[in-house]
């Protein structure tokens, strides 16, 4: 049974100090209960123990400062899900389990000018009016119908190419990380099999633990913050998690390989068949990157397209223009980007930042914050278990300076889909949070079981250390109204 | 022939055993697409072909799973049958059959998608019980 140590750096931040063949420390965002929990795992024997993969990760040719993990810390896939690992360009790797398989997975939150007072009265309405409008679930096929050349228009576009046909205003796009369309997307490196898994797909919600959620601000704790995002309490919010679809699957799944043979061929051990990489710089590397930007793009496009249909479906039941609902913010929790950073060398420069269950959480001053937000930082918009609540925080220079801008995304699980299913029925869970108010609408009673709120840590704790941590400060506390989920 | 889901915080482990291997192989696709729908209710109306390679078992078994999702995705079908013949000099080939449908929302009772099947957790082994696969699914 493998020890790992763990070391108390504060109240929330911890360390697993750089031994054997790490070549840095692993830096720990959590409080005593969530190390008690990752330390539980290897005490159990868990084969899947994400103190092992931060360790793994530490490993990695190239890696900066630290391997990092946030507050919503657990077993991933090669990386710890809340994994952020940032490498040097020329020294360092990238890997398909820093970025997932669903790649540029994330959450695109709108306001409306609606009060929670207005939406109670439609509630069950406007609840019917999305479950129809917004294709969900397994099997289901969105609107947009794309040929080959058409989905290489999507994976170099991003949500420009939504915006052009239709679905979504150009004002969109400036609230959307890196506006929606990430340069440096190579379709040609995205197979042909990834494309053709596309064609149905576009502006389709997916399964698992996407969803879209009808929300209202319960509580502000920054006023000047929530007033340059234009937050107010009461007000009716609307937030999409989703991601890249099959495309960002299948991009995964063929470049394991690619990566598995260039891991052997640039001599990189492989301590985690999942954590295979190639230089960033090599031919393999250089692919592979230019097919997640193509991914990152897809997923903006759906996240665009799935926006639209919410506005329409909030017009049809509320009688609102669609011009009424806004955005807020877009933001991808897996994903690979270049970004200037202070390196180790002591010189700023442009690293290849993974992301992995891990947001972007840029603080004041940078660049690719919208000059709307720019003096307070950008959004990070925290999903919450279903039925209980999410959250809305801010980018702050101490996250710029410790986590290369880095913050959780959301609960994270504590508890597997099989127990899950063993402990709770769908319809029970359903009926259960629609007495206290909260309609959700499934394609999948199991599906519902599988998330529900107790299998999930308690995203309160999550975000409390991120804010105590000072890495990202919250802003607002969003609660439930709607949840619609694949 | 049998299978079952393992215990995994985020996803979905699956864990099938069987006589041979080829049949342990197939066992992991109905494991697979019992976390979609319920194979139960998928008829074996349509066949479709799989081919794959790789340079284990271990390997071969994912990238099946990864070729019956990709198929299944660009048919618009599900499945619940399957005939696995593998052969191996060099390297592994594997040659196998599907039968199913197309996917019906009503009547195959959905459950989740899988995003992709993972090398997390992959094992190929067999002992007394015969052969098993496992490994964990993305959902």
């Amino acid at each position: 049974m493998e020890n790992i140590d763990v070391r108390k750096l504060d109240e929330y931040r911890w360390e697993v100090p750089k031994k054997g063949e790490m070549l840095v420390p692993g830096r720990i965002y959590g409080d005593r209960d969530i190390i008690d929990h990752l330390q539980a795992d290897i005490k159990a024997g868990k084969e899947w123990n994400a103190l092992r993969q931060i360790v793994n990760v530490a490993c990695l040719p190239g890696i900066q400062k630290a391997s990092m993990a946030m507050s919503d810390v657990h077993p991933g896939y090669g990386f710890p899900i809340g994994g952020v690992g940032a490498f040097d360009m020329k020294t360092g790797v990238i890997s398909v389990a820093g970025v997932g398989y669903d790649i540029n997975c994330g959450v695109r939150t709108l306001k409306t000018g609606l009060t929670r007072a207005q939406v109670e009265k439609k509630k069950g309405a406007l609840a019917d009016a999305l479950f129809e409008g917004v294709p969900a679930g397994l099997g289901s096929t969105g609107d947009i119908r794309l040929s080959v050349d058409k989905i290489d228009e999507v994976l170099v576009k991003g949500a420009e190419f939504s915006v052009e046909i239709g679905y979504g205003f150009k004002e969109d796009l400036e609230y959307t990380e890196e506006n929606g369309k990430v340069r440096g997307a190579t379709p040609e490196n995205v197979s042909r099999e990834a494309k053709q898994r596309q064609f149905k797909q576009v502006g389709t919600l997916g399964s698992g633990n996407h969803y879209l959620e009808v929300q209202y601000v319960e509580e502000i704790f920054d006023d000047t913050v929530a007033k340059a995002y234009g937050l107010v309490k009461d007000q009716v919010l609307v937030s999409i998690h989703c991601g890249s679809r099959a495309l960002g699957h299948q991009i995964g799944t063929d470049y394991l390989k690619t990566l598995e043979a260039a891991s052997k061929k640039y001599k990189i051990p492989i301590r985690d068949k999942e954590l295979v990489c190639a230089p960033i710089e090599s031919d393999e590397g250089k692919k592979y990157f230019g097919a997640v930007n193509a991914g990152i793009n897809a997923a903006f496009a759906n996240r665009q397209a799935i926006a639209h249909l919410t506005r329409k479906a909030f017009s049809k039941a509320m009688g609102v223009s669609e011009e009424s609902v806004k955005m807020l913010y877009d933001i991808g929790h897996n994903t690979a980007k270049l970004e200037r950073h202070l390196a180790d060398d002591g010189k700023e420069k442009q690293l290849l930042v993974m992301r992995k269950g891990a947001t972007r959480a840029f603080g004041p001053g940078r660049d690719e914050v919208p000059k709307a937000y720019r003096k307070v930082g950008q959004p990070v918009l925290i999903g919450g278990t279903m039925g209980t609540c999410s959250y809305i925080l801010h980018g702050t220079e101490q996250g710029m300076k410790e986590t290369f801008g880095s913050s959780c995304h959301g609960a994270g699980r504590n508890m597997s889909r099989e127990q899950a299913k063993r402990q709770w029925r769908g319809d029970n869970i359903i009926n259960e949070l629609s007495k206290r108010g909260i309609i959700i609408k499934g394609h999948s009673p199991a599906g519902v079981a599988e998330e529900a709120p107790g299998a999930y840590k308690d995203v309160n704790e999550v975000v409390e250390v991120m804010h105590n941590s000072g890495i990202s400060k919250k802003v607002a506390l969003l609660r439930p109204m709607i949840c619609i989920k694949g | 022939m049998a299978f079952e889901y393992l215990d995994h915080e985020a996803d979905v482990g699956i864990h099938a055993t069987a006589d041979t291997l080829e049949e342990a192989f197939e066992e992991g696709a109905r494991a697979m697409f019992n976390t979609m729908v319920d194979i139960t209710k998928v008829e074996s109306r349509k066949k479709v072909e799989i081919l794959a390679s790789a340079d284990s078992v271990e390997s071969l078994f994912v990238d099946f799973l990864n070729k019956l999702l990709t198929k299944a995705d660009t048919e618009g079908m599900v499945f619940s049958r399957f005939r696995v013949m593998i052969t191996h000099k060099k390297t592994y080939t594997l040659t196998a059959y599907a039968w199913g449908e197309p996917l019906d929302q009503m009547r195959h009772d959905i459950k989740t998608e899988v995003k992709a099947a993972t090398y997390s957790g992959l094992k190929c082994w067999n002992d007394t019980g015969g052969h098993h696969v496992q490994c964990v699914l993305d959902v």
